[in-house]
């Protein structure tokens, strides 16, 4: 009678062991597929910048710094490895199209240009589908960070050494270079 | 956003258990009616006939609010900008699916979500609308739809509406027939104290069925209005831009077009009431919708904070309402993040004039029909139906050739 009570509560711990083990697995598959998500954005921002650029040349003969500044920025990207260096390398493009962003009031003929308002729109879309996928990143990044740290779940991730994820951090980048404008 | 889904679900089963007992009192009390021990015959051709509702709305699924409204589903082609917005809300609500995009060709001003769940759904707008809102206004109008989908907003009108509809259909059939034949059932029972008893429970079952189908609507439609205002929350947070979705109710409130197809069952899964053209001020009992003005001033009292949580829009709730009442479930509000609100989108909401307006709403309604587009270079521009069988056309105005 004892043994098969201990059995019994041996089994249980057992399942609930399992229970946390699986839901941490998920939760970190969660953060890798919303990783993935800002990837693919990343890479179509890449991939339309170099269209933008071929686009805007002819109009915006004024501005070979500001372009060149883009360019640079998106091939620094491009080549960033960690979370870190990425979210640093893409707030430095970001803040770089900012900049363009501003200086494309001051040409109307670029403005009414049917290609470069299509690519335009592309672009605000990337951008927003960019901060909108890191919220997403950031927010199962929470959950999985805070899983691990919480009591009894922190027991099964010591065990199988499950590792906090970095969070998608580039809203203090950001503010440091792109002056606000308000009007 | 998760714990908002979990309330919603315990509340969806308290509703789904009183509309349910609502039903089978009623099978149980017909059934009474007809005949002394028919209670039980009664209840089980009450829930026959909710199985069958059921099963009929399951298989058709989406597709009759979609047919109902003869909305299309389009390409990425036909309107871009649309799509890339879609996808923008479908990635900051976690969507597990792309919901399929669809067009309603008329020019008033609507938009609703429908599907089986996150999914599998679908969304649907107005051309109208499409070319009278901005870039931040469609996104608040399609947050406030993904909105919908990711609270299960849908399947849960949907089954409700079907329980909603059982208990119409039985209680209509029942009185119809009371009234035809006459007073109903002979009543021929030889023992007095039976009779007595026989006589409460016919009492009962005619006040009941008159009274069941008013309650349950009572019930839907407050739930309709309570979703409404969690869709407006969600769609601030998941934006983290009030103004858009408030500026898009303004000018929604402003048109005065009724959606011919929609009806007051229905009426819960569009953005705005779609059957509003008595312009109602405040919302009473039968609302489906809470009064526009109400949801916009709740949203432009978000915008004097700095944040979109549903803890602020709780706060701008009480601040517009005036009076207690909690619109956001207890444990929705624990979460303390930040959720600046951003600005808007910068050389947005360049206004055309009525004239524009009207064409690109035909342009759009075009392009849905599949019709293809071709620019002379005098600045014409040919529309050009899909069964066109010329190779050529030419131009009216200055004569030239151009190939289709």
């Amino acid at each position: 009678m004892n043994i098969l009570i201990i059995v019994g509560v041996i089994v249980l711990i057992l399942l609930i062991f399992i229970g946390y083990y699986n839901s941490l697995v998920k939760l970190r598959n969660q953060v890798k597929n919303a990783w993935s998500q800002i990837d693919v954005q990343l890479k179509r921002r890449h991939d339309l910048i170099p269209n933008l650029i071929e686009t805007v040349k002819g109009y915006m003969t004024h501005e070979r710094e500001t372009l060149e500044n883009i360019t640079a920025a998106r091939s620094k990207a491009v080549g960033a490895e960690s979370v870190k260096d990425k979210a640093q390398a893409e707030s430095q493009l970001s803040a770089a199209m900012g900049k363009f962003n501003l200086v494309v009031e001051n040409y109307p003929d670029l403005k009414a240009n049917q290609n470069f308002l299509a690519l335009q729109e592309e672009l605000t879309a990337t951008e927003n589908k960019i901060s909108f996928s890191r919220q997403n990143y950031n927010d199962q990044v929470l959950f999985f960070n805070n899983k691990i740290e919480i009591f009894p779940s922190n027991i099964v991730a010591g065990m199988f050494a499950f590792k906090q994820a970095d969070f998608f951090e580039i809203e203090d980048a950001k503010e440091k270079e792109v002056p606000k404008v308000s009007f | 956003m998760w714990e908002l889904i979990r309330a919603n679900k315990r509340k969806s089963w308290i509703l789904f258990i009183s509309m349910g007992i609502c039903l089978i009192l009623l099978g149980f009390l017909i059934g009474s009616y007809v005949s002394e021990d028919g209670g039980i015959a009664g209840v089980i051709i009450a829930s026959l006939i909710w199985l069958f509702m059921s099963l009929i709305s399951m298989s058709s699924g989406s597709s009759i609010l979609l047919t109902m409204s003869k909305a299309k589903e389009v390409t990425p082609e036909v309107h871009p900008q649309l799509f890339n917005v879609v996808e923008e809300m479908k990635i900051a609500a976690n969507l597990p699916a792309m919901p399929k995009i669809y067009i309603i060709n008329t020019p008033a001003m609507n938009a609703f979500a429908t599907g089986k769940g996150p999914k599998k759904s679908a969304v649907a707008v107005t051309a109208g609308l499409l070319t009278k809102l901005n870039r931040d206004e469609l996104q608040g109008v399609m947050a406030h739809e993904v909105s919908h989908i990711m609270n299960k907003d849908v399947q849960f009108m949907t089954f409700a509406g079907i329980l909603l509809g059982s208990i119409v259909l039985i209680s209509q059939v029942f009185l119809r027939g009371l009234i035809y034949s006459g007073g109903g059932r002979r009543y021929s029972s030889d023992s007095k104290g039976g009779g007595q008893a026989q006589l409460i429970i016919m009492v009962v079952a005619i006040v009941f069925a008159i009274l069941a189908p008013i309650m349950a609507q009572l019930l839907y439609f407050a739930i309709s209005r309570k979703r409404e205002y969690l869709a407006d929350a969600s769609a601030a947070r998941i934006t983290r831009y009030p103004e858009g979705l408030a500026s898009a109710l303004e000018k929604l409130s402003s048109s005065t077009e009724d959606l011919p197809t929609a009806n007051k069952v229905t009426a819960p899964m569009y953005i705005v009431n779609p059957l509003k053209a008595k312009g109602k001020k405040v919302a009473n009992l039968t609302s489906t919708h809470p009064p526009i003005s109400e949801r916009v001033k709740i949203l432009r009292a978000m915008m004097h904070g700095h944040n979109a949580s549903f803890n602020d829009y709780q706060k701008a709730y009480k601040e517009v309402r005036g009076r207690s009442g909690n619109i956001i479930p207890g444990s929705a509000l624990k979460d303390t993040e930040s959720y600046n609100i951003r600005g808007a989108a910068e050389g947005m909401g360049a206004g055309m004039g009525l004239k524009a307006e009207t064409r690109a709403t035909g342009d759009i309604m075009m392009a849905v029909n599949h019709y293809s587009f071709k620019q002379c270079d005098c600045g014409l521009k040919f529309k050009i139906p899909e069964n066109f069988n010329k190779k050529e056309i030419t131009c009216p105005k200055c004569g030239k050739r151009i190939d289709v």
